[in-house]
């Protein structure tokens, strides 16, 4: 899509900008001495002359409830297919708690919990069955499974649904079942690929409290992909994922505090005038992003007042507002996120 | 690895049941196939080496062996789509060895190809073919071999594909000619010799003519000029293993 595509001038500025990986990561990494949960290094993948990842590096520490943040087509899918063994990468490794996910899919295969986009729930069968068919596949039987069933679907509110079919449940309900799949085994770490597809607002805040309460009841390292900005603030850190790189990693306060004060986006019909007076007059440095200037100014509310008289006629309307991920995206990468990562 | 199997194969023959309208619905297209073209042809076609008998009683076991193709298609068809997004997603990502799960996905759609194969062995008498208790045992073991056979080419086929987009001209293109130079819908006797050889190196061909002795066990004049059934029971085994093995290893590659 061209109207995402950054101008010549909003990448270089993007990339003169002080990179935003190195920061916020040395804060909120408390159990640094452990194996990592996941780690991604340089991990490459072409779907023929498509780069959808490269070379994407992020590490997930113990206990963490980490986002992969970033727009449709950004790389996530295909990462979290490597990650849970379903694809190869062409470069690069993955390990998870230290086993590599291409030399060794069994043993991350044993220690992973994964919750897919697409549902992987068989509407035929009821909601016992599908866990029942799942767990079988994990080794576990007789008893031992039937308590863990029972325990899992108490917890997440299902019990009394035990015997209907999974076609007959809401959406909500199935993401539930997926949910229980997915920690059904007991994981070390649990992968969901854009867990609240189909789920309105207030049970995308529900799901992610509930994956919050999991973590810190069981301890379960929680790795999630999303294109929604607040389900990647809800997250212990963040890596922002843009055509296949890391452009941004960090706990989500650390990333907005790192973006340089707070954000004026300004509509004016003479954007690279008005872009190219500013920096010579104030010394800021604005970039343009689809045709309106953005400026980042830790004083930016006394630079409304100014901007305004200084260049009269030139400004159509001022929005002001603290830093969000968003502009934490724009920022790493000089174009919004809602634009689709080229084909 | 065994318990991942079952539990596979369980979970098909489940839905399989659940599912009654579909299996009546994949019947009546081979039926209708039979009774017209079974029917048309018969007072015009006496081929030689059919063993004497009609062409609707002919053609009888060669619908039976399509009931089974088209079963054992469909069953390919939904295993490919699950993958991508369904119920075998989560069977990738478990510690299973991928040779269970091909084995688990075969023997499912066999068994449902038999289930179908045995409704449609009800309209036998309606063929002229008499059964008794030992020719429908005979036969469901034969059915059950050549369906394994089946899905497991069409497994083979179709593994490496994304979508099945294309799998309807795969099928079109390989399993439909496979069929029709099984002996299912002419015998080889009196055929071109070109033909005669494509129809010998054709697997099916085996399970075609297994099929017939067994529905015809202690009657040698309907399966004359046929490949002998140890031989037969011989190359369609080989066959399904070989195409099992290609099929987990195809598995093994494209995941991790």
């Amino acid at each position: 899509m061209a109207r995402g595509r950054p101008s010549g001038d909003a990448a270089r500025t993007a990339a003169e900008t002080a990179p935003l990986s190195e920061l916020g990561g040395a804060t909120t990494e408390p159990h640094a001495g452990r194996t990592p949960a996941v780690e991604v290094v340089d991990v490459r993948r072409r779907f023929g002359a498509r780069e959808a990842l490269a070379g994407a590096s992020f590490t997930v520490v113990q206990g963490e409830l980490f986002g992969l943040l970033g727009p449709n087509g950004g790389g996530k899918s295909t990462l979290f297919r490597i990650i849970a063994t379903l694809l190869r990468a062409d470069g690069g490794t993955a390990r998870i708690l230290g086993h590599d996910v291409m030399a060794a899919p069994d043993e991350v295969r044993r220690r992973l919990g994964v919750v897919f986009q697409h549902p992987s729930v068989d509407g035929k069968l009821t909601v016992e069955e599908n866990l029942r068919h799942h767990g079988r596949l994990y080794g576990l039987r007789g008893g031992r499974l039937g308590e863990r069933i029972d325990g899992l679907l108490s917890r997440l509110g299902l019990a009394d649904r035990r015997r209907e079919l999974v076609e007959r449940l809401s959406g909500g309900l199935r993401r539930r079942v997926e949910l229980a799949k997915g920690l059904l085994p007991r994981p070390a770490v649990l992968l969901l690929d854009e867990p609240s597809t189909g789920l309105d607002p207030a049970a995308r805040r529900d799901f992610l409290a509930e994956l919050r309460a999991l973590r810190d009841a069981d301890g379960v390292t929680v790795l999630l992909t999303t294109h929604h900005m607040e389900e990647a603030e809800r997250c212990d850190r963040v890596a922002i994922l843009d055509r296949g790189r890391v452009v941004a990693l960090g706990a989500p306060d650390a990333l907005k505090a790192a973006v340089g004060g707070d954000v004026l986006v300004v509509e004016t019909p003479t954007a690279e005038v008005l872009r190219d007076g500013v920096r010579a007059r104030f010394g800021v440095a604005g970039t343009l992003v689809d045709g309106t200037l953005r400026l980042e100014h830790p004083r930016a509310h006394e630079l409304v007042r100014e901007l305004v008289e200084a260049f009269p006629g030139a400004v159509r309307t001022i929005t002001y507002g603290k830093p969000t991920l968003e502009d934490v995206f724009v920022h790493a990468t000089g174009h919004r996120f809602a634009a689709e990562a080229p084909a | 690895m065994m318990a991942a199997v079952a539990t596979l194969w369980e979970r098909e023959v489940i839905r399989f049941v659940r599912q009654r309208s579909r299996l009546v619905g994949a019947l009546v297209q081979p039926v209708v196939f039979w009774l017209l073209l079974g029917g048309g042809l018969s007072a015009s076609f006496r081929p030689a080496g059919a063993g004497g008998v009609g062409y609707l009683q002919y053609f009888y076991p060669g619908v039976l062996a399509l009931v089974l193709l088209f079963t054992a298609i469909f069953a390919t068809i939904s295993t490919v789509e699950d993958r991508r997004a369904g119920f075998l997603q989560g069977v990738l990502a478990a510690p299973v060895p991928r040779t269970a799960i091909v084995l688990g996905q075969a023997l499912g759609g066999a068994t449902l190809a038999v289930l179908q194969g045995l409704l449609f062995l009800a309209l036998a008498p309606v063929a002229g073919v008499s059964l008794d208790p030992a020719r429908i045992a005979a036969a469901t073991g034969a059915m059950a071999l050549l369906a394994f056979a089946m899905v497991n080419l069409g497994l083979f086929i179709a593994w490496r594909l994304e979508s099945t987009q294309g799998f309807h001209a795969i099928m079109n293109l390989i399993l439909i000619p496979l069929w029709l130079l099984s002996g299912a819908f002419f015998p080889a006797d009196g055929a071109p010799t070109v033909l005669r050889w494509l129809m010998r190196a054709d697997p099916l061909t085996y399970g075609m003519a297994a099929l017939r002795r067994c529905l015809y066990l202690g009657d040698t004049a309907p399966a004359v000029g046929l490949p002998g059934l140890g031989v037969s029971l011989a190359v369609l085994g080989g066959f399904a293993l070989v195409m099992l093995a290609g099929t987990a290893a195809l598995a093994r590659r494209t995941t991790a």
